[in-house]
């Protein structure tokens, strides 16, 4: 290759050398540079990373011993299928060019990848250490997914086997309502739509005129690991890991390990595995509903048996309620029955008590004289006519004498004068005759205190002659007070 | 609570339960055949013995009732299995 420059000026006097100015050697070693490099892939890993609000972003390559100055012109910002970031290494094309100003050279890069899996891993593990440091991985965010979903969402690529499997795996086990957001799972762009994927059906509303699913499915095939980072990339882990709807992440092939299944509420090999982790088989349904079935009626009738034995026990403990109701019965007819009597024995025993107590009227006394008197009249005419008739029987009727007889008259007419006269002493008629009265209310009681007279009220009195009515007037007079333990008490 | 004598009496004999009110009866039928007391109290015991012996009546003849009713059903028809 000819690196020599043209030559612009006449040689210096007394030397061989060409002379430029600053502006023909910049230009010339920019032309060298760049007719002899044009595009290249440069290695290294990025440092000095740094974005400006204008869009364009800044960066150094470095490796062992050296630094190459770079830029990625903001037009050439959403081509790149990796996002420029500090330490990781990466191959960069693009072509080389000077900076005349500051007699630099710099890369302007079009195109950026990682360079080779070990700088993909270490950028994957960095990024997994710091999200799970947030607790975005933590087993207490994971939701249970739900036993029969009735809407399946799938956020995958429209063309590819992927789909398909999801498909006809759920046609298979329990037919559901399949809804598909297509995304591109590889290349430029491709997180970005994944989440955007993502984060829209999570913002479906309950009823709206789209339904919004009872679990996702987050799924791709098998590629490298560069086909997959679209899974590894931040902003989809984000979204997984907030999306408000159970997920399962299905991405790559068994071995494959992405940054978003750590965040997904369960974790699929396969996207036909994710299938059947999201949908239950019918036929498992109806064999596991009549085990269930069968151990409830088994259940129910060993309830039922337990609670016949129960009752049976319970029974024969039972008291015999209608013997205890007819004792009850029995002790209260009696009860009512003798209720009467009591009372009626109650007020004889009183008027037992009180008949001893009783004083007799003076004209209950005299009748009763008066009937003994009589008896013996009975009893001595009685025996007079039984000795007259032995008399007349006797033989020795020439013998008889009055004298005996007229003895006994005599006898028992002194005792009758004798209890007349013990008559008349009892009677009040004596007491009557030396000048005291016998004072009776209107009922004919006797009244023996003044207290008892009320005025106004009508009295007979009685003297040895005959009887006067009376009428009292003045005040009825005050009690005296009766001397302690004089007074007699009550018989009741 | 210390209890005087003659307390029952001023319980209401709505408030008072059949073994209650049964017991009280009897109680007064035996204190009336003893004698004691006084007359006034002895009537207004036998007053209430009445009361007493109204409301239970009134409280048995409903236990009557109803245990002859179980009875009747105990005799009747018994569930079994429809399945």
């Amino acid at each position: 290759m000819d690196t020599t420059p043209p030559v612009a000026g006449a040689p210096a006097s007394g030397a061989n050398v060409p002379e430029f100015s600053v502006s023909e050697i910049s230009g010339a070693i920019r032309r060298t540079l760049e007719g002899a490099f044009g595009r290249v892939r440069v290695r290294g890993e990025i440092t000095e990373c740094k974005r400006y609000p204008s869009g364009h972003i800044y960066l150094s390559l470095k490796d062992e011993s050296a630094k190459l100055e770079s830029v990625v012109w903001k037009s050439a910002v959403p081509r790149l299928s990796v996002q420029p970031e500090n330490g990781v290494e990466v191959i960069a094309t693009g072509k080389l060019t000077t900076y005349a100003d500051r007699s630099k050279y710099q890369l302007v890069i079009d195109r950026l990848e990682y360079a080779g899996e070990g700088a993909l891993l270490a950028r994957i593990e960095k990024l997994r250490v710091r999200l799970a440091a947030e607790g975005l991985f933590e087993a207490g965010r994971k939701r249970v997914l739900p036993g029969l979903p009735r809407v399946v969402g799938v956020v995958t690529s429209e063309a590819g086997a992927v789909i398909q499997d999801i498909r006809t795996t759920i046609a298979r086990r329990f037919p559901r309502r399949i809804l598909l957001w297509p995304v591109p799972v590889q290349g430029q762009g491709a997180a970005e739509r994944i989440a955007a994927a993502i984060e829209g059906f999570g913002r479906l509303p309950h009823d709206g005129p789209i339904p919004r699913p009872d679990v996702l499915i987050v799924a791709r095939g098998g590629g490298s690991l560069e086909d997959l980072m679209a899974f590894n990339e931040e902003i989809v882990v984000r979204a997984a890991a907030s999306c408000p709807i159970p997920l399962i992440s299905a991405v790559g092939h068994e071995t494959d390990t992405t940054l978003i299944d750590f965040a997904a509420d369960r974790r699929a090999p396969t996207p036909t595995a994710a299938a059947e982790m999201a949908v239950p088989a019918r036929a498992d349904l109806l064999a596991a509903l009549d085990q269930t079935g069968a151990r409830l009626r088994g259940a129910a009738m060993r309830q039922r048996r337990a609670a016949e034995t129960t009752l049976l026990r319970l029974e024969r403990r039972l008291p015999d309620i209608p013997a205890r109701v007819l004792e009850y019965r029995r002790r209260l007819d009696e009860a009512g029955e003798s209720l009467p009597d009591a009372l009626r024995a109650f007020v004889r025993l009183k008027r037992d008590a009180l008949a001893p107590l009783a004083v007799p009227h003076p004209r209950e006394s005299i009748a009763a004289r008066r009937h003994a008197v009589a008896l013996l009249d009975g009893r001595r005419v009685a025996a007079f006519a039984r000795c007259v008739q032995r008399l007349r029987g006797a033989r020795a009727l020439h013998a008889f004498s009055a004298a005996p007889v007229l003895a006994l008259l005599r006898e028992r007419r002194a005792m009758l004068a004798g209890a007349s006269r013990q008559l008349e002493a009892l009677s009040y008629n004596a007491v009557l005759a030396r000048g005291f009265a016998l004072v009776r209310d209107a009922e004919g009681e006797p009244l023996t205190r003044a207290a008892a007279v009320a005025p106004g009220a009508r009295l007979s009195i009685g003297f040895a002659d005959g009887q006067v009515v009376a009428t009292a007037e003045g005040e009825a007079p005050r009690r005296a007070k009766a001397k302690k333990g004089t007074e007699q008490g009550t018989l009741l | 609570m210390v209890d005087t004598p003659g307390a029952e009496a001023s319980r209401p004999i709505d408030g008072l339960s059949f073994e209650e009110a049964l017991q009280e009866l009897e109680g007064i039928v035996r204190e009336l055949e003893g004698g004691q007391g006084k007359l006034e109290k002895a009537v207004a015991q036998y007053e209430r013995g009445a009361a007493l012996r109204r409301h239970c009546e009134t409280l048995l003849a409903e236990a009557e009732q109803k245990v002859q009713a179980i009875v009747d059903s105990a005799a009747g028809p018994t569930l079994r299995d429809a399945g």
